[in-house]
């Protein structure tokens, strides 16, 4: 299917859904949408260095956590509508994953996926003594009572906000996927060195990946303190962020655009349901332990089963 | 910046020690990630499931928690071996360990963190024993026993590792299979059993590294992550797996951290072992300190 | 455009204390058809990663076509027209034979414009009889197809110099000769081969020129039914 036609699908899809939740018009469906639409767009944007490129990001949280205080930043410092919140956080987490990549990936995989994780605790550290963001006690960020423009609940605004930065990052990945870019992205996963051999620039195509992968997760991360109201390092930088991104394109399927989108509607929703019924600790073990059996049991996930 | 002798003094002793500890909680992932090439990320979470094995043998049976961890070592050995064992048919043998093998092992580290918070909660626990408190004293310098006893522990198990490595058939086959593993078949030993008991080890080193972390410090689920930047800047400063390097890396890594914390405060401490990481893969990623 | 399309010069490579190559030189004519044998663990591997920038060589320099190619990274060799096949062959596992073929086509960008990538990969694996397999992925493939694959793959990205790296390894009577007339064929059509192989016969066949390695240094190079009679030659062979 065609690049533009694709999109006018999924467009038509996302205006569905829209409409479907405008309709039943309950707060809590608005709110628990904006959690599972937050983790496509992370998925999808993990998924383009880790499934398409093969280089495993465990640093999701400080990507996602550089979004949301850049536009901690914005609101004290010089308050801009927020759709240019969440271009400045994808910016800024884009710039971030350059830098990095350019001082690990031209290492082996493992070293750069380990200077992920310890790069998470870092930004985790500089945050945690910014004063000026709050440091470890945290921000409280107002939530405006009305959505601009078209005014109405402003819970309704980030789920379209999301929505609508779901629908791109979904599209920019089939994108990618049936691309120049995506073989090249193909090859380095399958075989680095046979890469370089047959021509591809190895160095900076992943530099590209890194950047597009970070970026889109400070995008995610830019509305979450209108969202929460309250920002601390402690759950801006939270674990979970991390394994649920690993988990949902893994067991979702990681060789296709579609396989982050049903993990991360698959797995979002079941948290969303067993945190309200059994508690949030015990989803998170769920989704710890679905993660490992799927990664033994099922490596090519969901889309995998439905491919034979 | 103060420049009195006692303030310096004090620093450099403090780094030193905690560097001894350091490098006793690096052991176990310079076994299996500098010899055995496994990216074991979840070394910390085993390290804290120690300290809390050892805190279950104080605070409920009164045992010494170091003296339990050695009690200990077949348990976790024995984990090892299981874990290796998973390991080994989902990836090793199926030849994509890269990302599987990541994403099994940060399950893994998740899985650990999470449960212990769901069976201990996010209190700080510690343990009692008499070299908690007293200090010796050199002049103007504090030894802290609290932190001199295991340092002191840390070494006597590297030590023995070392005496292992270079003294039995087991121990120089673990070096071997690390070079060569089609040469280990030829010398009649099973690769894959070399490599599970070597497996074995490293996580076994978890459990006195944990008990000793616990006497230095009060431990919750979650300060495993601190630990994962210290532990993998130790093993690639230190040269991936050497014993010697690794021990001379953690000291300095010690050394540095305290100093920082002494002038610029605590909470600068994890960017630390970061700011070496990066600093080691951009300048001699063989390591500063290691065989070549 | 010079007349030598490679001049190696001095080249040496180490692995700590081990010398791999030393002291290399080796001058190469457009068009020319090279054999380069030597025992095994003679360094001619490593001499091919060092000309096409898998590895670092330690010293000595390499002009190719005019280009000094110090600093440059594997890819950019690449595209100035230097290809290889690998010994251990390298495919792309989870893609497709055809794809496979296609990721030097897009990357190496030499094509003739109005080239129809599709049609090209197809060509491609038709000259070394895998087209039936387009669509299979390399997994499918036995080890002499994964072989010929390689040989497709190097040639995709369209060179002016092409090293096939021991391609005949393992392949029947038949099957040595067809290799043979394909690299002739190329050969016809202007291409520079390096043959580095073991297969005395195919090696003698096509070489104008053969070059020997010992212990990673240059013992031979000129005409092979005279290099092959060389004392030193025979001996590194059947030892002394």
């Amino acid at each position: 299917m065609a690049n533009i036609r694709f999109i006018l699908v999924l467009a038509a899809v996302a205006a569905l859904v829209f409409a479907g939740a405008y309709a039943v018009d309950n707060a809590y469906l608005y709110f628990a949408g904006y959690v599972v639409l937050q983790y496509v767009v992370l998925a999808t944007a993990w998924n383009i260095l880790g499934g398409y490129t093969g280089y495993v990001n465990f640093g999701t949280a400080a990507f996602f956590a550089l979004g949301a205080y850049s536009t901690v930043v914005l609101h004290k410092a010089f308050p801009v509508p927020l759709p240019v919140m969440i271009a400045v956080g994808g910016i800024v987490s884009g710039v971030v994953g350059l830098a990095m990549g350019y001082l690990t990936l031209r290492l082996r995989g493992t070293f750069f996926s380990i200077a992920t994780l310890a790069m998470a605790v870092v930004v985790q550290t500089l945050i945690t003594n910014w004063n000026y963001v709050g440091g470890s006690r945290g921000a409280y960020i107002l939530r405006p009572a009305e959505a601009p423009i078209f005014g109405g609940d402003y819970i309704r605004y980030l789920f379209l906000l999301m929505l609508i930065l779901a629908v791109i990052a979904i599209a920019t990945a089939r994108a990618i996927q049936f691309s120049r870019l995506g073989f090249g992205f193909a090859a380095i996963r399958d075989d680095e060195a046979a890469a370089e051999a047959s021509g591809v620039p190895t160095l900076k195509l992943k530099l590209i990946a890194t950047m597009l992968s970070g970026g889109f997760m400070g995008m995610a991360g830019a509305p979450l303190p209108y969202y929460v109201t309250y920002l601390d390092p402690a759950s801006g930088f939270s674990l979970s962020y991390a394994v649920n991104t690993i988990a949902m394109p893994l067991i979702g399927g990681t060789s296709t655009w579609l396989g982050p989108v049903i993990g991360a509607v698959l797995l979002g929703t079941l948290q969303q349901v067993a945190t309200v019924t059994i508690s949030s600790s015990l989803s998170l073990l769920i989704v710890g332990l679905l993660l490992v059996g799927f990664v033994i049991a099922a490596p090519r996930g969901i889309v995998g089963w439905f491919k034979k | 910046m103060d420049l009195s002798f006692d303030l310096w003094g004090n620093a450099l002793v403090s780094g030193l020690l905690l560097g001894g500890f350091y490098a006793a909680v690096t052991i176990g992932v310079s076994i299996s990630f500098g010899m055995l090439d496994i990216v074991n990320i979840a070394h910390p979470a085993f390290i804290i499931l120690g300290s809390y094995t050892a805190y279950i043998a104080n605070s409920v049976f009164g045992f010494d928690p170091i003296l339990s961890s050695i009690v200990l070592l077949p348990a976790f050995y024995l984990l090892g071996m299981a874990i290796y064992h998973i390991y080994d048919i989902s990836f090793e043998r199926r030849g994509d360990a890269a990302i599987r093998g990541l994403a099994f092992f940060f399950g893994i580290l998740f899985i650990t963190e999470v449960t212990l918070s769901l069976v201990f909660g996010v209190d700080y626990r510690l343990v009692e024993a008499p070299y908690i408190g007293p200090s010796l004293h050199w002049g103007a310098l504090d030894l802290p026993l609290r932190l001199l006893v295991p340092c002191a522990v840390s070494l006597a198990l590297i030590g023995a590792l070392q005496l292992f490595m270079s003294h039995t058939f087991v121990g120089r086959a673990v070096q071997a299979v690390a070079q060569d593993p089609l040469a280990l078949r030829l010398m009649a030993a099973n690769p894959s059993r070399i490599k599970r008991i070597a497996f074995g080890l490293s996580i076994a080193s978890a459990s006195v590294a944990g008990a000793i972390l616990i006497i230095i410090q009060p431990v919750e689920p979650s300060i495993a992550r601190d630990y994962i930047g210290r532990i993998f800047a130790i093993c690639v400063m230190g040269g991936l797996g050497s014993f010697g390097g690794t021990v001379a890396a953690a000291m300095t890594l010690g050394i540095v951290e305290s100093f920082t914390a002494t002038f610029y405060g605590p909470s600068w401490s994890p960017a630390v072992a970061f700011g070496f990481l990066l600093l080691t893969l951009a300048v001699r990623p063989a390591g500063l300190f290691g065989r070549r | 455009m010079t007349d030598k399309i490679l001049k190696v010069s001095g080249l040496g490579k180490r692995f700590g204390g081990f010398v791999a190559l030393a002291d290399i030189d080796l001058e190469i004519a457009r068009g020319e058809r090279i054999g380069l044998i030597g025992p095994n663990g003679s360094g001619k591997s490593t001499l091919t990663n060092c000309l096409c920038g898998t590895l670092r060589n330690d010293s000595g320099q390499v002009l190719f076509d005019g280009h000094k190619l110090d600093g440059l990274q594997a890819h950019q060799r690449t595209r100035l027209g230097i290809a290889r096949s690998f010994q251990l062959p390298r495919p792309f596992g989870t893609l497709t034979l055809k794809e496979n073929v296609l990721v030097p086509i897009l990357y190496v960008g030499r094509q003739k414009t109005g080239t129809d990538p599709d049609r090209r990969c197809l060509e491609l694996l038709d000259l070394v009889g895998l087209a039936g397999k387009a669509h299979n992925k390399p997994g499918d493939l036995t080890q002499i197809e994964m072989r010929k694959l390689e040989l497709a793959r190097a040639m995709a990205a369209q060179p002016s110099l092409l090293i096939a790296d021991e391609a005949m390894a393992g392949l029947s009577h038949q099957e040595v000769d067809d290799i043979l007339a394909l690299l002739m064929r190329l050969n016809d059509q202007g291409i520079t081969i390096i043959m580095i192989e073991h297969i005395m016969r195919a090696v003698l066949a096509f070489s104008q020129r053969l070059v020997v390695l010992t212990a990673g240094r240059k013992i031979a190079d000129g005409d092979p039914r005279e290099v092959i009679r060389q004392p030193d030659v025979v001996a590194a062979y059947l030892g002394s």
